[in-house]
């Protein structure tokens, strides 16, 4: 593939730390190849004016359901990270490969392995075969490996190949088939509920083994003050434990279920008001490191049905950096660290050099107007399916255009 | 705390008097007044249910379909006597529930229905808010006859009835509710109808069947079933629901019934004119025994029976007022 060299010019451009410095980038080929307040077009470049927008980093979506490309670009995002629970499972080399592949050139696809065979949480599966298929985390699904035994050697062998455990904190003897937290909600509409605390129980086990393997376990969605709480002090000592969350968690809590809306069903569950501010605290002090969109398109075959029998996720690739732009004006963090929590620090779990603008680093860059004011529509969505519960709700954020590998995406 | 509904939200204009709701999916969006108001309207076909003659032609022309995704026997039956008692055609479809709980089907049946120009539609099924799911695809009156554990509104009406007739007021009345709190819509709609009229609701069940924060429905849960009987003027004891319950509940019925069976001892603890209530099918020798259960003058199991088809005609007379254009409704 060619590619001609790129100037985006006055932009602000989005650094690790600190206000966004004005300035602009180069890139040639689909590396970046000079970035900062001097840098100037040169001779044959192709030339874009950011017209004082934000230059940043492509956003890397740590956790998505289904490769929904049309989403996923409107929503700045350049890299997502595929959950091996597909159909079949990612659980072998040859579907690692061809998942990699299958978003190239414009979207890249890293698969993430699954733990373990078909994901049934008993036999560990090919791993390293899977790692050189280009598998670039092991992740348990959207399931807990419920034997103590296999998760430890899950977490030795994973250390061992240099791969982070992507979990799902649930303790699958406590949730069993609970579709909503226990609260006063659940009890109201009658719906099968189980303690959030079956999330502390998991992540308690999780960081035990983790700390005894010496391995890296990320927690994919941490949703309640009692987990939040156990990993802020494994972080502490020194623990390799990352969690992260969707915007879902930290927008709504379990008073969105009312009238049995299935788009609020979520896995793990909507939490209460209590422990969605909990989230929002450990966002502002970093216990929380990744944001992702959870991205999983459901139709009306998955969603119109009864609350207990509709399939769980919602379609949140377009929404993920609007929402998280949220926390921004409220102060809870600054602009660039919402973009570490977006894109930094996800490609950080993944091992892959992305999600920063830095010379050298592949060319994924987004033009994104923070302020941008916009109508989440689900008739109109680019997504493959409108299940968002943010439906007719006004946010700010909008990407204006968008380049993987220096070129332009749409 | 539950938002109102957009298919039980008012049509009529304000400061008419008119009942407000469309249809009856469940008691938590009911005023007291309107509770109340079900219950006298209900009155009327007490008094008919005991005549010669049980039939009046008010729906008469009108078709009512019994649409049962869960099987029933009693709850079924009363519907459709209470809609042949008002003179309606009524139709029954029992649907097994393995064929239909997946999939788009249980909306597809509902547009069928509604194609079919039924003018109430009465539901039953085995998920917490499949009757509301119905409801919103469907142009008629829809009655919910037990969704999951959600809510069994004219159960909970049919006991209120039944223990106005027998009480009179329910302003302090202590109503005890003992049983399988957690897995039951008719606990729920009980709570609901009890608390709003005024009575002091105690719930009474082992850990593992009671519901969290069930306290801030305004009902004391109780563990202790000698102590939640203490004064009671009414004892309702609700079945165990085995069918609902993954993994172990309970170690054993006789277990249950050694902490939590209704026996003549037992009853003794409540009030000495308690009445005792049950919404069947009952197991008697574990939550009930069968002295209790056929203790004349203070057991009322059966008219809560005769009370369930003169409410469902209450119900049923109610919603289909503005289908029939009656003065002031239509």
């Amino acid at each position: 593939m060619k590619h001609t060299a790129l100037t985006i010019t006055n932009g602000l451009i989005v650094g690790r730390h600190g206000a966004p410095a004005k300035g602009a980038i180069r890139c040639e080929g689909d590396r970046i190849t000079a970035i900062g307040p001097d840098v100037t077009p040169q001779e044959g470049d192709r030339v874009e004016n950011a017209r004082g927008a934000l230059i940043a980093p492509g956003l890397v979506d740590l956790g998505v359901f289904a490769i929904d490309k049309p989403a996923f670009h409107f929503g700045g995002i350049t890299r997502a990270a595929l959950m091996p629970d597909q159909n079949p499972p990612l659980d072998r080399p040859s579907s690692v490969r061809y998942a990699a592949q299958s978003g190239k050139p414009d979207l890249w696809v890293h698969p993430l392995a699954a733990a373990t065979r078909a994901l049934e949480g008993q036999d560990i599966a090919e791993i390293a075969l899977m790692q050189t298929a280009g598998a670039k985390a092991v992740s348990t699904g959207r399931q807990w490996v419920p034997d103590s035994g296999t998760m430890l050697r899950l977490l030795r062998y994973c250390a061992m190949l240099g791969l982070t455990v992507i979990a799902h904190a649930e303790d699958s003897g406590i949730a069993g088939h609970a579709v909503a937290t226990a609260s006063e909600m659940a009890t109201r509409l009658g719906l099968p509920s189980a303690p959030a605390e079956a999330e502390a129980l998991a992540v308690a086990r999780d960081i035990a083994l983790a700390e005894i393997a010496g391995a890296r376990l990320h927690f994919r969605q941490i949703t309640t003050k009692a987990a939040l709480d156990l990993i802020r002090a494994a972080q502490k000592r020194g623990v390799g434990v990352t969690a992260g969350v969707t915007p879902a968690h930290f927008m709504l809590s379990d008073t969105a279920l009312a009238d049995f809306r299935t788009f609020c069903r979520f896995s793990p569950p909507l939490r209460q008001e209590s422990d969605r501010k909990a989230v929002i605290e450990a966002i502002g002090d970093g216990t929380i490191s990744i944001i992702a969109s959870g991205h999983d398109p459901r139709g009306a075959e998955d969603k119109r049905l009864p609350f207990s029998d509709a399939e769980p996720g919602m379609a949140g690739a377009e929404t993920l950096l609007p929402l998280t732009m949220t926390l921004v004006r409220d102060g809870v963090i600054d602009l660039a660290t919402a973009f570490r929590l977006l894109a930094t620090n996800p490609a950080q779990v993944l091992g892959v050099d992305a999600g920063e603008l830095l010379v050298g680093h592949q060319a994924d860059i987004a033009l994104v107007d923070a302020d941008k004011p916009w109508i989440v529509d689900s008739a109109k969505m680019a997504a493959a399916a409108g299940n968002t519960p943010f439906d007719r709700q006004g946010v700010q954020g909008r990407v204006l255009a968008l380049w993987k590998g220096g070129a332009k995406v749409g | 705390m539950t938002s109102a509904n957009p298919s039980s939200q008012s049509r009529y204009p304000a400061g008419s008097l008119a009942f407000p709701h469309r249809g009856l999916l469940g008691l938590a969006g009911l005023a007291p007044h309107e509770i109340l108001f079900l219950l006298d309207e209900a009155e009327q076909w007490v008094e008919l249910n005991r005549q010669p003659t049980k039939r009046v032609d008010h729906l008469r022309g009108l078709t009512i379909i019994n649409a049962f995704y869960e099987n029933s026997t009693r709850t079924l039956l009363s519907f459709e006597i209470a809609g042949k008692r008002l003179g309606a055609d009524v139709v029954n479809m029992t649907v097994g529930q393995s064929s239909v709980k997946k999939g788009e089907t249980l909306i597809d049946t509902a547009m069928t229905l509604n194609a079919m120009r039924a003018d109430a539609i009465v539901i039953r099924h085995a998920s917490s808010g499949a009757v509301r799911l119905i409801a919103e695809k469907v142009d008629c009156p829809v009655l919910n006859a037990g969704d999951g554990q959600h809510e069994h509104p004219t159960q909970g009406l049919l006991d209120a009835l039944t223990i106005k007739r027998a009480k009179g007021d329910f302003v302090g009345l202590r109503v005890t509710i003992c049983g399988d709190i957690l897995h039951s819509r008719v606990a729920r709609s009980n709570i609901l109808a009890l608390t709003a009229l005024g009575a002091d609701v105690r719930v009474c069940a082992p850990p593992a069947l009671m519901p969290t924060e069930i306290e801030r429905m305004r009902v004391t849960p109780f563990h202790d079933f000698d102590a939640a009987l203490k004064g009671a003027d009414v004892v309702m004891m609700l079945r165990l629901q085995n069918e609902r319950m993954t993994g172990q509940f309970i170690p054993s019925p006789r277990e249950y019934r050694h902490l939590y069976g209704l026996t003549l001892d037992r009853l003794a603890k409540a009030a000495p004119d308690a009445i005792v209530m049950h919404p069947g099918p009952m197991n008697r020798g574990i939550e009930i025994d069968s002295n209790v259960a056929d203790l004349a003058g203070r057991s009322l199991i059966t008219t809560q029976v005769e009370m369930g088809v003169a409410i469902r005609m209450a119900c049923l007379e109610v919603l289909t007022r503005r289908a029939r254009r009656m003065e002031g409704w239509a």
